[in-house]
């Protein structure tokens, strides 16, 4: 917020300035009578100011967009040789309901019809007048005990060193148990759904023959192949994390309301927030110690 | 005249079943009513339904072979063919439930022993060697090898059904399942059924010898004890929850016995298939007709008792909200199976038909022994 203000404020700053330059033009002009006045000497008073607009009038206000630090901490992270501990910090009071993390995702993983990472849930709190309106982002809380990886039959689902928990598509049986496991019902099932199912028009459309990246492998869609019939759940875009990328939700987040980074350095902006004594857990009391935290 | 009626009726559901089968390969999972915030539905609950049916067929053997109950000796192979088929009907059932149905080896090649899906399966698989080699023993005359069979049989009877209700009880974020009850629930609940339908077989399809009707007797009073048992459980399963109707339990179950499906408990649960077969059993214990109605009743209508165990829990939204967040009809907290559903669970029920059938004709037809009529 304090930068927004401080943008308004220059802009009106450069235009009050402008309009002063350009009124006493007019003004000597008139002044001048019938003299012819030439275009030149009109121009030249119009010095464009030496800073771009929209810079800050008060460097010491000045700070760096979470954004471009998170970009930098990632950096960071990823080449201090230890094992990084991503968190994500989601911050209610920002979050303004937008789902453009929710759209951004599905975007990102290519996510079929009935397939969703992170729905934003909406409520309502209180009533008029009294009234106000929470939104919770629910991507995978990447648990540090994550229930729904123990119950796997067949081993497809893991907690890597990271903390993120992945999913081996190419093992997984489809059956659904740790869909069932999750207390946060992160976990979503591919019925092999598609968006132009049951639609007038030409069957399928180009953006559903492309391929999605999750887990840094090239999937591309074919008839019955994986994912469709497994378990599928935010993987904190690893692939993008691969690439030196921060999540693809955290980047689309138009209120800078989520936040991601690397909790093992005691320096990150992730590090910083998480131990305010206003930041907290879904479900705290089920003991899955999730990776995800919310700052109310 | 009535085996043709039989017969019929096996044809019409052998039908419904492979349509629904062919449904099933060609159009994938499209036409389930479970998705991904109810993920099981009938094919698990008559997966559950099945192998409860199985365990307390072979309780029966065991009773005749291990236990030396010599009246259900006779029976045994009756019990046997039934327990192999409710095993093979289950098994497809779950099968057929799988996302990746190709992949099902995987249980056996890469197993994680931490899930309690990993052991039921194990569990499943040494209790089938159990009772196809117990089988075999009865068709080669090798009765040491039938009781051998029966008494590793045992213990496994007792841990598989009780291995699948560990299945339910112990996720932690299913409050209703998350109770150390299940485990006995599904044990007893099993046996219960499971006896109760070698009743019923046993009296429309078992030989009248001398000894029938003090075997339909006691078979009718293993069932009648079971039944009040397991009402007792029951009773201890509602009341804890609800006793100060206060919690997510309380409103879960509230949805159980009053919410849309409230006939599922009230009719097909508890009158047809508790109160009429307790009375049945209570009042005319020597009359074959009522033993064997009150068998068929409890057997069949424990499906109701299944359904109420898998889904009520998945119901209860794990947070608030979370329904109108994205919507979609695989992300809804209303489950009512569908026809096709129903089709796959005719299928399985006619396979459960066509191998018992089978192992009796076979064994009859080796002579090895004089199974039904
Ligand atoms: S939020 Fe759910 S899916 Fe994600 S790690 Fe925790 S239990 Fe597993
Ligand atoms: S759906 Fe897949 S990942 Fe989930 S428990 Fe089953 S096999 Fe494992």
């Amino acid at each position: 917020m304090p930068q927004n203000g401080v943008s308004q404020t220059q802009d009106l700053e450069n235009r009050r300035a402008f309009l002063g330059k350009f009124a006493s033009t007019v003004f000597a002009g008139m002044v001048m009578g019938g003299a012819a006045v030439k275009a030149e000497e009109v121009k030249k008073p119009l010095q464009l100011p030496s800073q771009a607009p929209g810079g800050p009038i008060q460097p010491e206000l000045e700070y760096e967009d979470v954004l471009v630090r998170m970009q930098r901490e990632l950096e960071a992270a990823q080449q201090r040789g230890v094992t990084p501990k991503w968190v994500m910090v989601i911050d209610t009071r920002k979050c303004v309901g937008c789902h453009a993390c929710t759209i951004a995702c599905a975007v990102e993983n290519k996510l079929p019809p009935g397939v969703v990472y992170r729905p934003v849930i909406e409520e309502q709190i209180g009533e008029f007048p009294n009234v106000s309106w929470r939104f919770t982002p629910r991507p995978c809380m990447q648990c540090d005990k994550p229930p729904c990886v123990p119950v796997c039959p067949v081993g497809a689902t893991w907690k890597s060193e990271d903390g993120i928990v992945d999913i081996d598509y190419n093992a997984c049986i489809g059956c659904r148990y740790c869909l069932t496991a999750c207390p946060y019902q992160a976990r979503t099932s591919d019925f092999g759904d598609r968006w132009t199912d049951g639609t007038p028009g030409q069957g399928k459309m180009p953006y559903e023959e492309l391929p999605m990246f999750e887990y840094g492998k090239e999937w591309k869609p074919e008839g019955h192949k994986s994912p469709v019939g497994n378990a599928r759940k935010c993987h904190f875009c690893r692939h993008r994390l691969q690439h030196g990328l921060l999540p693809q939700c955290v980047t689309s987040c138009i209120g800078r309301a989520t936040f991601f980074g690397d909790a093992n350095d005691p320096n990150s902006l992730v590090s910083q927030l998480i131990h305010k004594p206003n930041a907290t857990r879904l479900k705290e009391e089920l003991g899955t110690e999730p990776r995800v935290y919310y700052l109310v | 005249m009535s085996r043709t009626v039989g017969w019929i009726l096996f044809a019409i559901l052998a039908l419904v079943g492979v349509v629904g089968v062919f449904l099933r390969f060609t159009s994938s999972r499209d036409l389930a009513a479970y998705g991904s915030y109810i993920p099981w539905g009938l094919w698990v609950a008559t997966y559950i339904f099945f192998a409860g049916l199985s365990a307390g067929a072979f309780v029966v053997a065991v009773l005749g072979h291990v236990f030396g109950v010599e009246r259900l000796r006779p029976v045994a192979p009756l019990a046997l063919a039934i327990a192999l088929a409710c095993l093979g009907a289950a098994l497809v059932t779950v099968w057929f439930d799988l996302g990746h149905m190709e992949r099902v080896l995987n249980v056996f090649l890469r197993p994680h022993f931490s899930s309690m899906m990993a052991w039921m399966v194990w569990l499943y698989t040494a209790y089938a060697i159990a009772t196809v080699l117990a089988l075999y023993g009865l068709w080669r005359g090798l009765p040491s090898l039938t009781r051998i069979a029966l008494m590793v049989g045992t213990p496994l009877v007792v841990f598989y059904p009780g291995a699948a209700g560990a299945l339910f009880g112990t996720v932690v974020a299913q409050s209703l399942w998350h109770s150390p009850v299940f485990p006995i629930l599904f044990l007893f609940g099993g046996v219960l059924s499971g006896i109760a339908l070698v009743t019923f077989a046993t009296v429309f399809f078992s030989r009248k010898d001398k000894d029938y009707t003090d075997r339909v007797w006691l078979l009718g009073r293993i069932t009648l004890g079971l039944l009040l048992m397991y009402l007792l459980i029951e009773w201890a399963e509602y009341s804890i929850p609800m006793w100060y109707q206060v919690g997510h339990e309380f409103e879960a179950l509230m949805g159980v016995l009053f919410g849309p499906y409230w006939f599922v408990f009230w009719i097909f649960h508890l009158s047809l298939g508790m109160i009429i077969p307790i009375l049945l059993l209570a009042l005319w214990p020597r009359n074959p007709l009522a033993v064997g109605i009150a068998g068929l009743l409890a057997s069949s209508m424990f499906l109701s008792v299944r359904l109420n165990l898998v889904i009520p829990s998945q119901v209860q939204p794990q947070l608030e909200g979370l329904v109108n967040a994205y919507r979609d009809r695989r992300l809804s907290y209303t489950y009512l199976p569908t026809l096709f559903e129903w089709s796959v669970v005719a299928f399985s029920v006619a396979l459960a038909i066509a191998i018992a059938y089978g192992v009796v004709w076979f064994l009859n037809r080796e002579k090895k022994l004089e199974v039904t009529q």
